[in-house]
């Protein structure tokens, strides 16, 4: 597979596309029918009343949130299988191979040791991570890698992680990795948009990100770690959504802060507005520095508290992790074990 | 439920706390040995116990020892006994033991946890992570202020044994509040905890032993009402600390009335939770949850009115009924549960009685669809809406997990619906808007105010009271006065006017042109209702004029218009200082009429007259430079928060003021009430009120607005009376005879307001110690408002 990017229009009649959104694992029937967020037209007035974020608030919220839920015992092995199954196992380094690409996919495949699987009890279902997400280049060897797994391919895109290239060129961009069959797009917005309060510029970016996306599921990500408030995380986050955001994702981790609880919960507020507005449910992906066990179920039960027991499913949930699902896997296997593992214990990715 | 089922349920399931060391240690107890007296473990004298029961389930936790009179007497003694020598401690050694208690607190603080919550009810999360870190940092706080004691405090001593008895909603941060202040300012104590939950005070009992405690310091007996009276009746207790129902509250002010015992009282509330169209919606039914259903709504400062803004009315609620419906109701130690039992059968039973009456008056009780144990004293979260003003749940403290809900139009109406209640201990403002939020604080009649948030707590910031809420702080540097003496100069003992009409008084000679002498009420120069007059005698027994004779009704238009006065305390301190300094500058220039008339009245030598008229100029200079200095604070609590303790003006003081230096006196009770912004209904001294009357028109040429100071002259123990049972008055101020003192604050448990005598004896009020702090204090109400911040 080429490791160069695909200009548009060239080579992209060798990749097969994927089959439309076939499920990584076992899928789960939902109260709610997901429809694919059509977007609105950008309603200032309705962004102007999500505009009071308290941002003092947010963090007692969060910090006696996860004190107030526990979950220990078979009921935690069982979220933290929740928690590879609403995973994009990441790699997004400037050193990236397509040989590293592969290992990263054979991982996916096979996220757990064949004993932890079978001691779980867990081997009659598929768990695993929901997709693998990777620079342009390497879209085609990872659905190479992934056929038939039904394990997404997701590309980040639009001048990763800054987003300061032209919009054609972006939008270019999307289009190659669409191409090379991707079906998830990551995209990031230019910031400084934001803090110019540019709305109507960001939602016309935004609208013709997803036009360019055509079915590839489009995740919007706000780099909110270089958004400095909560309440412009959440009305970024609101204007993806009305722009037709599939998912909204926190942090490219590639800011100087990842994502946090009380930007997590900015945003997922922001998605019960824009729910409660228009009956679309949006997708939220947290991504950069959740590489723990614990860190996981934090984010889990703030899902489920805030938005309820659909948004535990990979439709509407992801993590964007790399060495997460390493750790996941020693709890697994202390859990079973009672022992503590060690990293070199688990295939690496 | 295999992991594949759980993997697709993704319910929390159970998440128990251990229980094994509390019950080892409540195993390895013999509690019919509770009592902790004199350092020893005793059991009741007439060896009688009381079972104390778990609220999860009913079962019998112990049988504990049950104090009476005589236990009390033990534990009273024990306390004078060491009282001595631990006041007389170093500041250094008595923090040394507060840190050493804390500490060891700390080091136990799971057990302390777990013991509270299988006792009381409350989920583990918050005994946990809010009572027992609380009660921790409340004693190594308090260590400094021990060390800090003679500086900061200087001319205070400790006020003696300390009586304290605590509710059981929060039983081992009740008795932090009450014993670290207490211990930090060298008094003794003698504790009762709540018969429903003794255990963490036992605990704790444990802990004072190993921690260095010397005998008889601290005293916690276990007991009932019984033993609540016998402390609160007590001659050797010198002060009274009860946390608890305001109906207790009420008859322990009545109890203690009269005895010069030192009082503070934190009752209970009905505290306002305001939410207005610009705030933070989401943020704010988080608030709620925090506020109302808070160790099950049983929380004197529970957030139990919501009152919202009605363009946000319908989304608000609706919001609160999806989170409620995520409130988790279950076992007390369980990690995840939200709500656990409330603390007894009775307690259940009155909520539920509440509830039913709410709804039967009208109001819309909705609680989610949630099952409850089968075993112990639960009740689910309550939402009423359509509530009237008048309802039962917007008036009564309901003690439990029940939300009373309003709408309101506007600011004005907001601030009017969160004071149209008698109690004032607690309020929330949300509102985005930092103008908004921090208009309305200081509007609330409430000693604590929370802005964006609610529940907030910390030994640094007081916490108490306006109203029937109680009166008194506990925490912080205004905590620490109630638990110490100023020593006032003290003046003659004060008789009783003698009954009836006095002596016929000899007609003054002389052609002077006549003078009537009126009441001064609003502003004007009024007649008084009865159309009555009384002789007032030279001091060589002849007629000097004759004066208005007071009553009823001339006191309930005196404080009509001192409460309809906004101009006073609205102005700013500035202004407030201005109008003073000139009312001594209108004093001054008529300085020998009141000195001749002093001579006249009083029979003193014309220098010292003239020595009390520029100590009364002077004392209004003092108190006119004060206005604008004697200020609150502002406190860092361990959060991103500041707290700002305001200090704010009472509110309508009446000053029933005595004989001795009648015009001096007068000044230096009336000057200081006015220099905090309140406003003043004085009875001046009954024997030579012309001093008051002569000063009408200084004060109407002063710019004093109208009803900021108004004067009733006639039979001071008569007006006292009608003042302590005015409740539209909040603080009474008497120096009169004994028994006008007993009874002001008797009869002034109408409205709980804040009674200062000076038990039957008058002060030197030319010593410069009748004046300055001892007297502003008592002019104002510390309010602390808490405004987290950060963007």
């Amino acid at each position: 597979m080429s490791s160069t990017i695909r200009e548009a229009g060239a080579g992209a009649s060798k990749v097969m596309p994927l089959p439309a959104r076939a499920a990584a694992n076992t899928p789960v029937p939902l109260e709610h029918g997901i429809a694919r967020n059509p977007g609105m037209k950008l309603d200032l007035g309705f962004l102007e009343s999500v505009r009071n974020v308290n941002r003092s608030a947010l963090e007692r919220r969060v910090a006696t949130l996860t004190k107030r839920r526990s979950i220990k015992a078979d009921n935690q092995a069982a979220w933290l299988l929740r928690a590879i199954a609403c995973m994009d196992l990441t790699t997004l380094n400037s050193n990236d191979t397509d040989e590293r690409v592969r290992r990263l996919c054979a991982k996916a495949i096979n996220p757990l040791r064949r004993d932890i699987v079978e001691g779980l009890g867990i081997a009659g279902e598929t768990i695993r991570p929901a997709a693998v997400c990777v620079y342009h280049p390497f879209v085609a060897t990872a659905v190479e890698a992934l056929r038939g797994t039904g394990i997404h391919v997701a590309a980040v895109s639009t001048a990763f992680p800054h987003g300061l290239a032209p919009l054609s060129t972006r939008l270019q961009e999307i289009e190659a990795s669409v191409r090379d069959g991707a079906d998830e797009i990551d995209v990031v917005i230019p910031r400084g948009l934001v803090y110019g309060a540019k709305w109507r510029e960001l939602f016309n970016e935004i609208v013709a990100m997803r036009a360019a996306c055509g079915d590839a599921h489009l995740k919007v990500i706000l780099g909110t770690g270089d958004l400095s408030t909560l309440r412009n995380v959440m009305l970024a986050s609101m204007v993806a959504m009305m722009a037709g955001a599939d998912f909204i994702k926190t942090s490219t981790g590639k800011e100087s802060v990842n994502a946090t609880l009380p930007v997590g919960l900015a945003m997922v507020r922001a998605i019960r507005a824009y729910f409660e507005e228009t009956g679309y449910l949006i997708g939220f992906k947290p991504a950069g520095g959740i590489s723990t066990a614990k860190a996981s179920l934090d984010w889990l039960v703030l899902m489920k508290e805030e938005l309820g027991r659909p948004w535990l499913e990979p439709d509407l949930f992801r993590f964007g992790a790399s060495s997460l699902l390493t750790d996941i896997e020693r709890q697994l296997e202390h859990h079973l074990t009672g022992h503590y593992s060690a990293n070199h214990r688990h295939a690496m990715a | 439920m295999n992991i594949l089922e759980r993997y697709h349920a993704m319910e929390y399931g159970p998440a128990p706390e251990a229980r094994n060391e509390a019950d080892a240690w409540l195993a390895g107890r013999d509690f019919s040995k509770a009592l902790f007296i004199d350092g020893a473990w005793k059991a009741a004298a007439g060896g009688q116990t009381f079972d104390t029961s778990e609220p999860s389930s009913g079962k019998l936790l112990a049988k504990v020892s049950d104090a009476g009179a005589a236990d009390i007497d033990a534990a009273v003694a024990a306390a004078a006994k060491a009282l001595p020598k631990w006041s007389a401690s170093s500041g250094y050694a008595r923090a040394k033991v507060l840190y050493a208690i804390g500490r060891a607190m700390q080091r136990h603080q799971r057990l302390f946890a777990v013991l509270e919550s299988i006792d009381n009810g409350k989920p583990i999360r918050e005994s946990r992570d809010i009572d027992v870190p609380l009660a921790i940092r409340h004693f190594i706080h308090h260590a400094g202020w021990a060390q800090t004691l003679e500086k900061d405090f200087p001319g205070h001593k400790p006020v003696g044994v300390v009586g304290q008895v605590i509710p059981w909603n929060f039983p081992l941060l009740m008795l932090a509040w009450k014993i670290a202040p207490a211990l930090a300012a060298g008094c003794t104590v003698v504790l009762k905890p709540a018969e429903f939950t003794p255990l963490t005070a036992i605990l704790f009992a444990e802990i004072c032993e190993r921690a260095g405690v010397p005998k008889g310091v601290v005293n916690i007996v276990q007991g009932g009402p019984e033993a609540g009276a016998a402390i609160v009746n007590h001659p050797g207790v010198q002060k009274i600390a009860f946390t608890g129902s305001s109906e207790v509250g009420k008859i322990i002010r009545k109890a203690t009335a009269g005895s010069g015992k030192k009082l503070s009282l934190e009752l209970g509330g009905k505290s306002a939770f305001i939410v207005f169209e610009d705030a933070d919606l989401d943020s704010a039914v988080e608030g709620l949850v925090d506020g109302i259903w808070f160790n099950q709504g049983q929380v004197c400062c529970a957030g139990s009115r919501l009152l919202v803004q009605e363009g946000i009315a319908e989304a608000f609620i609706a919001k609160v009924k999806v989170r409620m419906s995520r409130l988790r109701v279950g076992s007390p130690l369980d990690k995840n549960t939200d709500i656990g039992p409330l603390v007894d059968r009775t307690q259940l039973d009155r909520v539920k009685g509440l509830v039913a009456e709410g709804a039967k008056q009208g109001a819309i009780c909705w609680q989610p669809d949630a099952a409850l144990p089968t075993t112990g004293y639960y009740h689910l979260p309550t939402l009423a809406t359509s509530v009237s003003p008048a309802n039962i749940l917007a008036q009564e403290e309901v003690f439990g997990p029940v939300l009373a809900t309003m709408s309101f139009r506007n600011t004005e109406e907001a601030i009017d619906l969160a004071n149209n209640t008698r109690y004032g201990l607690a309020a929330s403002v949300w509102s985005e808007n930092v103008n908004l939020a921090l208009h309305v604080a200081p509007q609330l009649k409430a000693g604590v105010v929370w802005v964006n948030g609610t529940n907030m707590f910390d030994a640094a910031c007081g916490f108490g009271g306006y109203r029937e809420s109680g009166f008194g702080r506990e925490g912080g540097r205004e905590g620490m006065f109630e638990y110490l003496a100023a020593k006032l100069p003290a003046g003659p003992a004060i008789k009783p006017a003698a009954a009836g009409s006095a002596q016929p008084i000899e007609q003054a000679d002389g052609a002077a042109i006549d003078r009537t002498a009126k009441l001064f009420i609003g502003g004007k120069q009024v007649r008084p209702d009865g159309n009555y007059s009384l002789a007032v005698a030279t001091a060589k027994g002849k007629l000097a004029g004759e004066v208005g004779l007071g009553n009823r009704k001339d006191i309930r238009d005196a404080v009509a218009a001192a409460r309809a006065c906004k101009a006073w305390p609205d102005a700013t301190a500035f202004n407030r200082s201005q109008v003073l300094y000139y009312f001594a500058e209108n004093l001054s220039g008529r300085a020998d009429e009141f000195a001749a008339r002093l001579v006249q009245l009083t029979g003193v030598a014309a220098k010292a007259a003239r020595e009390e008229v520029d100590l009364s100029i002077e004392r209004l200079f003092l108190y006119a430079g004060l206005t604008d200095k004697f200020e609150g604070r502002v406190h860092q609590p361990p959060a991103r928060v500041v707290t700002l303790a305001l200090h704010e003006p009472v509110g309508v003081v009446g000053i029933v003021a005595p004989d001795n230096q009648p015009l001096l006196n007068f000044i230096s009770l009336v000057a200081p009430a006015l220099a905090m912004g309140n406003t003043v209904v004085a009875v001046p001294s009954e024997r030579h009120p012309l001093l008051a009357t002569d000063l009408y028109q200084v004060i109407e040429y002063s710019d004093i607005p109208a009803g900021a100071i108004n004067i009733v002259t006639g039979r001071s123990a008569e007006l006292a009376g009608v003042l302590a049972k005015h409740d539209d008055v909040d603080g009474l101020w008497v120096f009169a005879d004994a028994d006008t003192c007993a009874k002001a604050e008797a009869d002034s448990i109408g409205n709980l307001k804040r009674v200062w005598t000076g038990n039957g004896r008058s002060l030197d009020w030319a010593s410069g110690d009748a004046a300055g702090d001892a007297f502003l204090r008592r002019a104002i109400e510390v309010k602390n408002v808490w405004v987290p911040y950060g963007d």
